[in-house]
């Protein structure tokens, strides 16, 4: 079992039942359909002879009976088949997420960018309809194929063989080779709508530059001609889906008359009898209804499959990290020791890190320079256990980091990085993600050390405030505060700063590198950011170039003499707020 | 019921395109009549007057030959269909366009931008379904059940009456229905969507989550909130389902209750067995387009939702003050331009800022509050302040992308407004922070200097713009794709693209927005290199955030607050100990004062 399909089996196998009652009632609602048209057709046939009244009672009752059952179990249907649908969703969710969890943020680099991760989203909620969209129809239609053969047959077994076929072209071979013959044009649908996606968004992002150069009417004129292309492939799909509907209809009717050719003879010969004509015509004409949503399962099948493709992709990736130790040992300090370390991303990848070999004792200071692709981010991954080094080592405590669980590493370190992420929820929620335990006094007491605190009473709901994209916009530098008092909440011995404050201007960042100041006292601290009149309290600065340590030195040091380090430095001090 | 006028206006665009749409659904309609009346003629003859196979093969050719005809019209109908869709959205998708164009860049800006692509793809590709699908079916339920009515009731009175009484029920419990669970989910909106968008939140945030120590238990709040969720959405659907419920009801019942009013009729010999076998046969066909139209409701709703928004933006007023009601200046128009040497007229003639004032949202934001400056011919001018200050607007002004809402900018003694955007435009050579690359080949890009430059004129704009090393590195060098789909360029790389085209397009007027620096030294100086000779003989105007910069400057315009706070040059600014003073420290020692 590893085929795509295969697999996507497995992964509904909870469903199953469920399934199968959504699809027992999703059969029931047609067949009382075909059910009523063949016993008003019973009725209305056996009431041309003028029989007593009471001779029809029962096929009265009966159309009565089908004529409410189907609404009822229409209902019925539609609500078991949204409840499988929904409960397929949570699964698939936490299904997914358990098997990416142990692959970020390694294996999930390529999908940092926010479209890949909507589109992860996207496809999960394509997968949440293969019940309903797959599935079911093709289900409810071979049961109902079962039930119409399964009744004409005993009138006339030619008969029942006419109608069969009948509905197996229109509901498979048709829709089949409707779909073979779209394929085609749909790829090319699929480029010309990312072709004109990119024009629009050129149009939309790039406006100010098209302007400038007085392009915007040219990309205007670009954009229609991609529009119009995208219109003559959609035409061509459109002829073939409608041509798929045309013979779909053309066949249930060419099924009505063969299957009266096939009958007519019988009531002449008397086998069968004139009402069972009227009721076999009506029923096989209601029965088409069951085949009618096939297409569309069709072109379904291909979208869920291609979806479930794409997420085992995702998932199929094995971990950058293998947690191997059985318990963590207890570190003797909070030192941090690199030795010889090499890595890279890929075997056939660079050396992201050549030979770095640095000590932090325990409540130092290490600061990490260098432009960016040097390496710095690199370490910071192997430290957090993101990443498994292979040449050298790193001892947190006096034990390899490998002798850790990599979840108890982090249990130790504290992170700000520039990308602070805050989840759509409330200041008090962004706020316990650190420490769930933490109380009021707690709280309070970490925000008054980042700076956050008069700013949060000023806010209108204080600490249920809604933050993220639904709630409050908060700035840059609150950000930064927050994610500072995530930290200070967690209390761990160990701290990395990346970039902390990147992107924020001038006075905001001096103000905050004093709460970062009370941050880092009494913690082991390896710093990286590209501010380095920051660093003048710190105890050993590195500069990286291209995976390797260039200059060390304390910072007045380096600046004493013709460093890389004071060219970066004039550099930066050259700058205006 | 979703019938927005202003949509339905727009199928002006292809009149011809619905008429056909109307007629082919209606005549497959007309012809289902026929073929019914012919299953039943060939029933009755052969269940009661004994005809043979031979008998009603006649009839049966004719029905087979309606199919085939109707099937025919079912398919030019919906073909008719996507042309009527697809004229429909190439319009709106132009007017769209050209009203984005319009609006400028000051608001297709920023966290729009994303929404009004998206408005402008799928927003309009919604109008899809809408057009193609929901329409004919509106036209289709509207025109076929009265066909029928208008057939079976001087045939069959009392079966007409029952249809017609039950047919206008089906919409009436629909709309009834669809607004009680409309406001349902109004209710519930915000709840529902917080936890729709809740797995996409903590996919996003899986890192920081990872780093928190809190990844691993997020999978019982996933599995919480998606089964909250659940609830939540079942309780919603248990009402719109109703609507279901009311549709297949009254259709089914329809259908039974005409089934056994004829049955009994006949059975009192009041009608024949064709005509009721007739009525039989039509009766499920009577409901089937109220029914489909009830599964086309989605496309409906969603297609009226989507044009709100794009006719939001359609509707939006275009700010730019009309020439006409400008006092009688001479107006420059691209055809006097030919006239002037763009050289000889901007590179000679100052430019001045008189009073500018300027106000974003409707006043609610403003940026420039009475901003006077002279920028004289071949002077290199800084601006520099705090974020927020009103520099990017000054450039944007410059640009056109924005008139004054107050006072004026002359060229000259030429009110700026009063000159052609377009040819002003050919006069000014930008370069931005962040220059926007086209999702196009690298020369493509260098291109949009002047897009009838030849090869060899982008290769020497690389050079000068020190580009030529990493484009020569791409994989396909100069044909290389890049943006979202092709290579990705680093920050410095776009901008020594940009450069590139600011080189090529070769105007007197330079604006240029210095990027903070990243601490790439090497970088850095083919920069300022680059950046040396592209201001050498030109106008400048330069948002400045280096020092080296402002030192060279002839002028530096401090700005805080939108106005003007400080002028001179470094020297006289530092001594000052102004705003100036202030951002040149804000980095540590002042470094480079002789």
């Amino acid at each position: 079992m590893t085929g795509t399909p295969c697999r996507l089996v497995r992964l509904i196998m909870p469903y199953v039942p469920r399934m199968i009652l959504a699809l027992l009632v999703g059969f029931a609602t047609i067949a009382s359909s075909v059910g009523l048209m063949a016993t008003a057709a019973h009725i209305i046939a056996s009431a041309a002879y003028h029989p007593p009244l009471a001779a029809l009672q029962v096929a009265i009752v009966g159309v009565r009976f089908f004529g409410i059952a189907r609404g009822v179990l229409r209902y019925l249907e539609r609500y078991l088949s949204h409840q499988v649908t929904l409960r397929l969703l949570a699964h698939l969710r936490v299904w997914f997420y358990r098997a990416l969890e142990p692959l970020a943020p390694a294996r999930l680099l390529h999908y940092r960018s926010g479209d890949l991760l909507s589109r992860i989203v996207s496809d999960i909620e394509t997968l949440e309809h293969f019940y309903l969209r797959v599935l079911a129809p093709p289900g409810v239609a071979l049961l109902c194929a079962v039930l119409i053969g399964g009744f004409i047959v005993r009138y006339d077994t030619l008969a029942a063989i006419v109608v069969l076929a009948s509905l197996l072209v229109t509901g498979a071979l048709l829709p089949g080779a409707t779909r073979l013959l779209s394929r085609s044009p749909e790829h090319q649908l699929a480029d010309a709508r990312a072709s004109l996606a990119a024009a629009l968004v050129d149009a939309i992002q790039g406006l100010a530059d098209l302007l400038a150069f007085n392009q915007a009417p040219e990309q205007h004129t670009r954009l229609m001609q991609l529009n119009d292309h995208l219109l003559q492939i959609q035409a061509r799909i459109v002829r073939l889906a409608a041509l798929n509907d045309a013979l779909g209809g053309l066949l249930a009717n060419l099924a009505a008359a063969a299957l009266l050719i096939v009958t007519v003879p019988l009531v002449r010969e008397g086998r069968l009898d004139g009402v069972s004509l009227a009721v076999l015509l009506l029923a096989t004409l209601a029965s088409f209804e069951a085949v009618a949503p096939l297409p569309a399962a069709f072109q379904q099948l291909d979208n869920n499959l291609a979806a479930a493709r794409r997420l085992f992709e995702v998932i199929d990736a094995t971990p950058a990290v293998q947690d191997i130790a059985p318990a963590s040992p207890q570190p003797v300090d909070y030192s941090l020791e690199v030795q010889a370390l090499r890595f890279r991303y890929a075997p056939d990848a660079p050396l992201a890190l050549d030979g770095i070999t640095f000590r932090v004792p325990a409540g130092g200071r290490v600061a990490l320079v260098g432009a960016s692709g040097s390496g710095k981010t690199t370490l910071v991954n192997l430290l957090l256990c993101f990443w498994e080094y292979s040449e050298g080592s790193i001892r947190l405590g006096g034990y390899d980091l490998r002798a850790y669980r990599a979840e108890d590493v982090r249990r130790l370190i504290g992170v700000v990085t520039q990308y602070t992420y805050l989840f759509n929820g409330t200041l008090r929620e962004n706020l316990l993600l650190a420490r769930p335990e933490a109380d009021e006094t707690a709280l309070w007491h970490v925000l008054e050390t980042a700076q956050l605190a008069d700013f949060v009473r000023h806010l209108p709901d204080e600490l249920e405030t809604w933050i993220g994209e639904q709630g409050v916009r908060l700035s840059g530098g609150e950000r930064q505060r927050l994610a500072i008092a995530r930290v200070l909440l967690r209390d761990t011995p160990i701290l990395i700063l990346d970039e902390p404050t990147a992107n924020l201007d001038a006075l905001t960042e001096r103000a905050l590198w004093h709460a970062l100041e009370v941050l880092m006292r009494g913690r082991t601290c390896i710093i990286i950011t590209h501010r380095l009149a920051a660093l003048e309290g710190v105890d050993e600065v590195l500069v990286l170039q291209a995976g390797r340590i260039v200059e060390r030195g304390h910072h007045s040091e380096l600046l004493e003499h013709d460093t890389l380090y004071r060219r970066m430095y004039r550099l930066q001090t050259a700058l205006l707020a | 019921m979703n019938l927005d006028r202003r949509l339905l206006r727009e199928t002006r665009q292809a009149t011809p395109s619905l008429l056909a749409v109307a007629l082919c659904y209606w005549l497959a309609g007309v012809l289902l009549v026929g073929q019914a009346w012919v299953l039943s003629q060939v029933v009755a003859q052969v269940f009661l007057e004994g005809a043979t196979l031979h008998d009603v093969m006649v009839w049966l050719a004719v029905f087979a030959a309606c199919a085939a005809v109707r099937s025919a019209l079912v398919w030019c109908g919906q073909v008719a269909a996507q042309h009527l869709a697809g004229a429909v959205k190439r319009n709106l998708r132009a007017r769209f366009a050209a009203q984005l164009i319009a609006l400028g860049p000051a608001y297709a800006q920023g966290e729009r931008s994303g929404e009004l692509a998206t408005t402008a793809l799928e927003g309009i590709e919604t109008l899809d379904a809408y057009f193609g699908q929901y329409l004919p079916q509106l036209f289709n339920a509207a025109l076929v059940p009265l066909t029928f009515l208008l057939l079976i009731a001087p045939l069959d009175p009392i079966s007409g009456i029952l249809m017609a009484v039950t047919a206008p029920l089906i919409p009436f419990f629909m709309v009834l229905i669809g607004s009680q669970a409309e406001q349902l989910t109004r209710r519930q909106w915000r709840a529902l969507r917080y936890m729709g968008a809740h797995f996409l939140d903590v996919l996003q945030g899986l890192t920081t989550l990872k780093v928190l120590g809190r990844s691993a238990e997020q999978t019982e709040t996933i599995a919480r909130i998606s089964d909250e969720y659940r609830r939540r959405t079942m309780a919603v659907l248990r009402v719109t389902f109703l609507s279901a419920l009311m549709l297949e009801m009254l259709a089914t019942l329809g259908t039974a209750i005409v089934a056994v009013e004829v049955g009994l009729r006949l059975l009192y010999g009041s009608l024949s067995f064709r005509h009721a076998f007739f009525v039989l046969l039509l009766a499920p066909e009577f409901y089937m387009p109220l029914r489909t139209l009830g599964a086309r409701f989605h496309a409906g709703v969603a297609g009226a939702t989507a044009a709100q928004r794009i006719y939001q933006v359609l509707g939006m007023p275009i700010a730019t003050p009309s020439v006409e009601a400008l006092p009688a200046v001479p107006r420059i128009t691209s055809v006097a331009a030919e006239k002037t040497s763009p050289h000889v007229f901007a590179a000679h003639t100052p430019i001045h800022f008189a009073d500018v004032h300027f106000a974003y949202e409707d006043g609610a934001r403003p940026a420039l509050r009475g901003v006077s400056f002279d920028l004289l011919p071949g002077q290199k001018a800084a601006l520099v302040g705090p974020s927020g200050s009103g520099k990017s607007t000054i450039v944007q002004l410059l640009l056109r992308f924005i008139e004054p809402q107050q006072g004026s900018i002359y060229v000259g003694d030429v009110p700026l407004v009063s000159i052609d955007p377009v040819w002003w435009r050919t006069q000014v050579a930008w370069v931005p922070q962040q220059p926007y690359l086209l999702n196009a080949s690298v020369v493509d890009n260098i291109r949009l200097g002047r897009p009838d430059a030849t090869i060899e004129e982008v290769i020497a704009a690389a050079r000068l713009a020190h580009a030529e090393t990493f484009i020569r590195e791409l994989p396909e060098g100069y044909d290389t794709l890049i943006g979202e789909r092709g290579a990705r360029l680093s920050g410095g790389q776009a901008q020594r693209i940009a450069i590139a085209r600011a080189f090529l397009k070769d105007a007197p007027l330079l604006i240029l927005d210095e990027a903070t620096s990243g601490l790439d030294a090497h970088h850095e100086e083919l920069l300022q290199m680059s950046l040396a000779q592209l201001m050498h003989g030109r106008t400048v105007l330069v948002i400045a955030h280096r020092l080296t910069t402002t030192q060279n400057a002839d002028v530096i315009w401090v700005l805080s607050g939108g106005r003007i706070v400080e002028y001179g040059q470094h020297r006289e600014l530092l001594a000052r100990q102004g705003l100036y003073y202030q951002m040149a420290t804000a980095y540590g020692p002042i470094q480079g004062i002789a």
